[in-house]
């Protein structure tokens, strides 16, 4: 299924959520919207769901206009952030919910739907807690329950609204993979919200960052990683430290601090540069080492400018003894900005 | 589209979406039904309740400002005024008092009889107001059950002012006990233990820190409690004598009215009662704003 | 400075042991006072010539006609808020809309009103000199000093009840549930029977509880528009009063413990399902 999202808006009150949104989502793609809070991420959800209706702009569903349509009638999986399972219903009756209302020739045999459940149980690991009520399961079960009871209707797309955000970091490290191995079982086109980063570049195809209801970037994550569009992606996407100052012949420069910047205009800018980015150079600028904590394969090093800025640089471990107290540093690489 | 190979697949997605037309009005929200059900409550809204209650301000305006003055601030009608919001008012503040120490027993202690006393505040919700007041008015009348022992100390606590109070606490209790009691339950005991590590005495951690937080609840079940005394007929009139000018109740002098087929004066004495009960729910609405700003 | 010892030992949100006997005997004293000793009275003088005339009294085709009215009345007034409460609750609650929390105002606002101003509001309109007083004289419907007219003032003292128990309720609750069911394919009613009802049927439960003890036990509003005529008008509070002014004391309070145990077994009901679904217990007083 594919799906056009064409200058959608949408307001609430004075309150613009989506600004002329525009999206392209390939057929069997698994898709993240990723963007700070009140970033408009998942009223885009709900508009492609069909549980918003946009004040302008339109949804296509494999080139068909669904902007008005309800959501079973565009047949979309929806995984709530709470799991909205139906806490009176037991596992099985809230997976063979979307069956279960079907009416006529259109709703399968008992014996049929039975079948499904089972299979759907079998699909997330669940066998066997069909007869269970949801206030017996564990976060990580519900959240499953729920995966299951959107894929029951065989939806030609499943949306996913943080769908790990209220589980604890172990579960959701193994319900992310969980996720991924659905979706390639299945091959439906994916679309899910989140805040985390980590969990966006880990389990998506493509990315979509968005902020103040603006998509700012579109593309894999490592693309967006590496060739931020905006300081906004590069600010959100993986650890940076961020200078304000001026570019003049190929060069940026901010105090002490010189950063190399081939393509940027003149004038004022904003430059990012990544902590791994940062070496020891001794033609470089000067810092004073403040700590060094060793994480794994890593070391971390907080360092000030003479100016009294602080900045991050992370080294490998075996380089960690070089961060001694003061030190030089130039940048490999920066992402800078026309201000 | 899910995968052909796939068990779960054997019937594909058959038909696609078929596309919608516009809807005539901006669709607001997935989950049908809202004009159905708005404009039922609506409908059924205006007829019991807004177009009847705007009869009582057309009724009263239908004469003259002169005669709706005479008749709304006669002097019986002031004097029942008096006693109407005098009573509820003294009424409100006893049950404040009593109110307070009823929650905080019920909140903040064990002692057995517990759950009947929980129960039992709100029986004067469940008791019919009429067999509350020939009840009370057997046990305070000069030779009731209490009376007995309150008439050789010279006090008379039935139809009179007195009575028409006594009335009125049995009615108001439970607004204030109900109103106070969430906000109680869920005063964090932490604040009182860091008030105490911080050197305060128990009386100066209930001064200071516990009763300002009951604040607006209390004030909200005060004004509550005193909305539903102004108004209350059933359980007074049976132990308030019903004088004229000493004690005749607002309510019941609309109902003589109505009986004297004085349906403006009735009217305008209704009138005054409804704008008293807005300023309340104004006022009520208002506290609950005000206390919002502390959470 | 004197050691400590455990025995002295008392959490800081604990009170003394004085103040806590001084408390409880306080508020005992003072619902005794109130509460208890009114309803002890009730049926003190109800059975004061012993069971026989308190049963005879209950037993009198008029009083066997004012408990059928009532039965009557509540059992118009009660579905009636409730489908109205249900219906308010699903607009408000699952739907946003602008001039809402003075909808809800509206809807309370019977609780403000005094019940005989309630009872006014209806002769005012209904009455012989009222909006529609000829027109209903000319088709000769009466609904003052009738049955319509004691129906129509117990639901606008009752009104918001239902609603204000369900409002809250299902505000709480949430959307997602029904976004869920409708995502699927649900129609609105399925949803509303399969999801939504059973989440919130203790919560309705618990309002036509209250709102039932309220439609059998109004008095003031009844009072206005009754007419108070015996075996026909007359519900079981406005008969008690009729006996009671009579100085038929025994009769009236025979009735009236009828009326006592209706409230006894409301606030047994209503405990119960405060303890078994704590959920329902929201909203304040009534």
């Amino acid at each position: 299924m594919t799906i056009s999202i064409r200058s959608v808006e949408k307001k609430f009150g004075r309150y613009p959520a989506l600004n002329s949104v525009n999206l392209e989502i390939a057929d069997g793609e698994l898709v993240a919207l990723l963007g700070p809070s009140g970033s408009g991420k998942t009223t885009l959800l709900r508009t492609i769901a069909g549980l918003e209706f946009p004040d302008a702009g339109q949804v296509l569903f494999e080139g068909q206009d669904v902007t008005f349509a309800s959501a079973a009638a565009r047949r979309v999986g929806f995984v709530f952030q709470q799991y909205a399972l139906f806490k009176h219903m037991t596992v099985a009756r809230n997976i063979a919910f979307g069956l279960d209302v079907r009416k006529g020739k259109d709703k399968p045999p008992k014996a049929e739907i039975a079948r499904r459940v089972d299979e759907l149980l079998k699909l997330v690991e669940l066998e066997g807690l069909g007869k269970r009520y949801p206030s017996q399961l564990s976060g990580g079960q519900r959240q499953r329950v729920a995966l299951s009871r959107a894929l029951a209707v065989q939806p030609s797309v499943l949306l996913l609204d943080e769908p790990f955000g209220a589980l604890d970091a172990t579960v959701r490290k193994s319900l992310r993979k969980e996720l991924r191995r659905v979706h390639d079982a299945t091959g439906v086109t994916t679309i899910f919200v989140t805040h985390d980063q980590e969990e966006a570049l880990e389990l998506a195809d493509r990315v979509a960052i968005l902020n103040a209801g603006r998509i700012e970037q579109i593309g894999t994550p490592h693309e967006v990683h590496d060739n931020p569009a905006t300081p906004f992606v590069c600010g959100f996407v993986g650890e940076a430290n961020r200078f304000e100052g001026t570019v003049s012949g190929g060069r940026f420069t901010s105090g002490p601090v010189i950063l190399p910047a081939p393509d940027a205009a003149g004038g004022a800018a904003l430059a990012f540069v990544r902590p791994h980015d940062l070496v020891l150079d001794a033609e470089g600028f000067a810092a004073k080492v403040e700590r060094v904590v060793i994480q794994g394969p890593l070391a971390n090093v907080d360092a000030s400018l003479p100016d009294g800025r602080r900045i991050e640089i992370c080294a490998a471990r075996d380089e960690a003894a070089k961060f001694s107290s003061d030190i030089r540093l130039s940048a490999r690489r920066a992402h800078v900005f026309a201000a | 589209m899910l995968d052909d190979d796939h068990p779960m697949t054997a019937e594909t997605i058959s038909a696609p979406p078929r596309a919608p037309r516009r809807p005539l009005f901006r669709r607001r929200s997935a989950i049908p039904g809202f004009g159905l059900t708005l404009g039922v409550t609506l409908t059924i809204l205006s007829l019991i309740v807004l177009i009847p209650l705007s009869a009582v301000a057309i009724k009263a305006f239908s004469q003259s400002p002169a005669q709706f003055l005479a008749a709304a601030f006669s002097e019986r009608a002031v004097a029942a005024y008096r006693l109407t919001f005098g009573a509820a008012f003294v009424a409100a503040v006893i049950n404040g008092v009593f109110g307070v120490l009823t929650t905080w027993a019920l909140v903040r202690y064990q002692f057995p009889g517990k759950a009947v006393v929980n129960a039992l505040v709100d029986l004067p919700f469940a008791l019919p107001t009429a067999v509350a007041g020939i009840a009370l008015a057997t046990l305070y009348a000069p030779n009731g059950w209490v009376g007995q022992y309150l008439t050789p100390l010279g006090i008379k606590a039935a139809y009179n002012p007195v009575g028409v109070t006594i009335a009125l606490i049995f009615i108001g209790l439970p607004f204030v006990v109900r109103t106070l009691e969430p906000v109680m339950r869920d005063l964090s005991e932490d604040v009182e233990e860091a008030a105490a590590s911080l050197g305060a005495g128990r009386f100066a951690t209930i001064a200071r820190i516990i009763l300002p937080a009951l604040g607006p609840a209390w004030l909200t079940g005060f004004a509550l409690a005193f909305a539903r005394g102004v108004g209350e007929y059933g359980s007074v009139i049976f132990i308030a004598g019903n004088m004229p000018y000493k004690s005749e109740i607002a309510p019941l002098l609309i109902i003589i009215q109505l009986e004297q087929f004085e349906y403006a004066n009735a009217a305008g004495i209704a009138l005054v009662m409804l704008g008293v009960s807005f300023l309340m729910l104004l006022v009520i609405n208002a506290i609950q704003a005000w206390s919002r700003r502390f959470v | 400075m004197a050691v400590a010892t455990k025995a002295d030992f008392r959490h800081p949100t604990d009170d003394p042991l004085w103040a806590k006997i001084v408390i409880i005997g306080l508020v005992l004293a003072f619902l005794g006072l109130v509460l208890i000793l009114p309803l002890v009275a009730v049926f003190a003088e109800a059975l004061r010539k012993g069971l026989g005339p308190a049963l005879d009294a209950v037993a009198t085709p008029d009083a066997w006609a004012a408990i059928k009215l009532t039965l009557i009345t509540a059992g118009i007034a009660v579905p009636f808020n409730a489908l109205f409460g249900l219906c308010a609750a699903w607009a408000i609650a699952k739907h946003d809309f602008p001039g809402k929390p003075l909808l809800i105002t509206l809807i309370d606002l019977p609780f403000s009103v005094s019940p005989v101003v309630a009872g006014l509001i209806y002769v005012l309109v209904f009455g012989l000199q009222g909006w529609f007083g000829e027109h209903l004289i000319d088709h000769d419907i009466k609904i003052i000093f009738a049955v319509p007219g004691i129906v129509l003032a117990t639901i606008f003292v009752t009104f918001p009840f239902i609603a204000r128990e369900l409002i809250p309720l299902m505000q709480e609750q949430g959307v997602s549930e029904e976004e869920a069911a409708v995502s699927m394919g649900a129609s609105g009613l399925y949803t509303f029977w399969r999801v939504t009802a059973p989440n919130v049927r203790w919560g309705l439960l618990y309002g036509v509880l209250l709102c039932n003890a309220r439609a059998m036990g109004e008095f003031g509003a009844v009072s206005v528009v009754s007419g108070h005529i015996r075996g026909l008008t007359n519900t079981m509070p406005l008969h008690v009063e009729i006996l009671y002014n009579e100085y038929d004391f025994v009769s009236a309070f025979a009735v009236a413990a009828l009326l006592c145990l209706l409230a006894i077994v409301t606030l047994v009901l209503k405990s119960v399902l405060e303890i078994a679904q704590p959920d329902v217990k929201r909203g304040g007083g009534h």
